[in-house]
């Protein structure tokens, strides 16, 4: 009965075979988990978030447990735009799934440069993060301000010729104002939510997990957050959404789906069970199988709100 | 190249009032296995999001051997397990000790840092010689087998109620001065005690690897958690990278 349901879906014009992709950060470029199945399996992946140059990242340790969750502060370590269109981007082009490039940058013009770089190289998708709690300078300063999310938006787009999505900061008032402003600075997409703000603290040595103090929280833990600002957003903006925020099974990715999202993305939970993203497609098969839907992109918004 | 089972617990033992020895049928991990000094890396119970990194010990065709302490609630978890009982282990993961059967090594281990040296003697063939510290007598663990594995075991602690009292790092120095042609210190245990033992070898001019710790979420190098600093200001993983690194590489300014 599963086999009757289309699992491929559309997200800003690009068709994923699947609508599960893993999240930004939490899979490297795919080397990695590439060893344990076929990539190919995958909807898409995200690659860790790219900056125009390398860099190294924040000081150790840099990962929290937390109850259903991890705090982390890598902080954007990767090596640069050219090196992953060097060495990392052909390796994935031998497998077939959507890569979207993940992107950071100081400024809005280093966004353009890189968005330039990405389009030429050939990605299907391009991430921007403007939402990034890791990194001193930018980041998370243009995710919060409406304005500057759509100044970087507006400069990525008009330097990329591949389609745009635009991460969402979670660590806001009102999630929604982001949203329409991005949209209407030409967005073709959004994905979030990307961590929120967080801090454990060791009770004996009265010091903080991480050696920045704060980091981004992320697992199980997040998801109601994320399912709320999913529906939120759907009912904002008009362009496609990636859910994400917590998903370890097939209800989860049901949930954030109904909530609004074309797609889900898997992170953390990875970290506990490697094929996490391979249950959640089968067990998102199997919801829609029992609910008799043709196709999986008809749990997108289908929540009925009280 | 890692794999992913479900491994019964064949054996569950106690090796001290701290520390727990568990055998585990693992004949797909066991065969991946390059070396000594890998780990695995355990699902310890469905509220814990995180695995625990546990290292290999010893290990044959058809099973590997894991000994570890409780330090918090995973690894509490983890001792309240018995033979028979399943567990999701991840692994082998990490690049381990760079060795040869036959070589002069001298390992050096402090606490639970004991038990991956123990590979290593095994695979040496017996032509290894160990300095093994603990804090105390009531810590002591695998010494039949150092002694069946190894050319000759030296022995410290803490407080003098096992072997002589003070660090490995005394003991390592011994040894050098006594015997020049040790091709290779290999050591694992707490991080003030890799650096003592990572000087004393630099000192005698004696190439030196350590086993590192750091925080781990994916164990397998995809969520770059794991940072190290290395002494040239790079960062490598402790993960994919290591856990073994050679001593002059790595940062030991706190
Ligand atoms: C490569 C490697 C090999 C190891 N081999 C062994 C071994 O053979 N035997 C053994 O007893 N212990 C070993 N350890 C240490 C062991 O991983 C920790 O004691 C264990 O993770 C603690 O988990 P917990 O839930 O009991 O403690 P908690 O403090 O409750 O753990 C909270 C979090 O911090 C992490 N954490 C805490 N202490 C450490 C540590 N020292 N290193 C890394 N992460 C830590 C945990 O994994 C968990 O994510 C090894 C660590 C590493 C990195
Ligand atoms: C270790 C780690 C690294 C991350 N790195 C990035 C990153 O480089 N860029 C980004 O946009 N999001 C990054 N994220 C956020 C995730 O992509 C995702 O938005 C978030 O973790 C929520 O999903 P999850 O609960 O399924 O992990 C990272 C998350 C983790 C846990
Ligand atoms: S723990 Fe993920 S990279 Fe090492």
């Amino acid at each position: 009965m599963t086999e009757c349901v289309d699992l491929s879906v559309e997200l800003a014009g690009v068709r994923l075979k699947n609508p599960v992709v893993v999240a930004s950060g939490t899979f490297g470029f795919g080397r990695e988990y590439g060893q344990l199945y076929a990539l190919s399996e995958l909807g898409g992946i995200c690659c860790k978030g790219l900056t125009l140059h390398p860099r190294e990242g924040n000081p150790p340790p840099r990962i929290a447990e937390t109850p259903m969750g991890i705090l982390n502060s890598v902080g954007l370590q990767n090596p640069g735009v050219d090196t992953f269109i060097a060495r990392e981007l052909p390796e994935l082009r031998r497998h077939d799934l959507a890569v979207i490039a993940n992107i950071s940058g100081n400024t809005p013009e280093e966004y353009g440069v890189i968005c330039g770089k990405l389009s030429e190289a050939g990605v299907d998708l391009i991430e921007v993060n403007i939402s990034c709690p890791n990194v001193k300078a930018g980041g998370l300063a243009y995710g919060t301000k409406p304005e500057l999310a759509a100044e970087v938006t507006e400069v990525a787009k008009r330097h990329a010729s591949v389609p745009v999505m635009v991460k969402l900061s979670p660590n806001v008032t009102d999630i929604t104002e982001i949203a329409k402003a991005v949209e209407g600075a030409g967005a073709d997409a959004l994905s979030l939510i990307n961590t929120l703000r967080g801090m454990r603290i060791d009770v004996n040595t009265r010091r903080p997990i991480l050696h920045m103090n704060t980091g981004g929280l992320s697992g199980p833990a997040v998801l109601p957050v994320a399912v709320r600002m999913v529906w939120e957003v759907a009912g904002a903006v008009k362009i496609p959404i990636l859910g994400m925020g917590g998903v370890a099974k097939g209800e989860d990715a049901a949930q954030l789906m109904l909530a609004g999202a074309s797609a889900v993305a898997v992170g953390t939970a990875c970290f506990d069970d490697p094929f996490v993203p391979l249950k959640v497609r089968d067990g998102l098969t199997e919801i829609a199988a029992a609910q008799g839907l043709a196709r999986i992109s008809d749990l997108t918004g289908g929540v009925k709100p009280w | 190249m890692p794999v992913q089972a479900v491994c019964t617990v064949a054996e569950a033992v106690r090796l001290n009032e701290f520390a727990y020895s568990f055998t585990l049928e693992a004949p797909a991990l066991a065969a991946a296995i390059s070396g000594p000094g890998q780990f695995v890396h355990i699902k310890c119970g469905h509220s814990r999001l995180l695995r625990r990194p546990i290292s290999i010990c010893d290990w044959d065709g058809e099973t590997l051997r894991i000994v570890f302490e409780v330090r918090g609630e995973g690894t509490a978890w983890l001792a309240r397990r018995s033979a028979g009982d399943r567990l999701d282990v991840l692994g082998p993961l990490g690049q381990g000790f760079r060795m040869a059967r036959g070589e002069k090594l001298l390992l050096v281990g402090g606490g639970i840092g004991v038990p991956p040296m123990l590979g290593c003697a095994k695979y040496a063939g017996g032509s290894a010689s160990a300095v093994l510290g603990f804090r105390a007598a009531d810590r002591a663990m695998l010494l039949e087998a150092f002694e069946e594995n190894c050319k000759a075991v030296s022995l410290c602690s803490d407080d003098g109620t096992l072997g002589v009292k003070g660090f490995v790092d005394a003991l390592v120095c011994e040894w050098l001065e006594k015997e020049k042609d040790f091709t290779s210190v290999l050591a694992c245990g707490p991080r003030p005690m890799l650096r003592a033992v990572a000087r004393a070898a630099a000192r005698y001019g004696v190439p030196c690897q350590v086993s590192m710790e750091e925080r781990m979420a994916c164990g397998v190098g995809a969520c770059l958690g794991c940072a190290i600093q290395m002494a040239d200001g790079t960062i490598k993983h402790v993960c994919k990278d290591g856990p073994v690194f050679a001593a002059e590489e790595v940062d030991w300014n706190d």
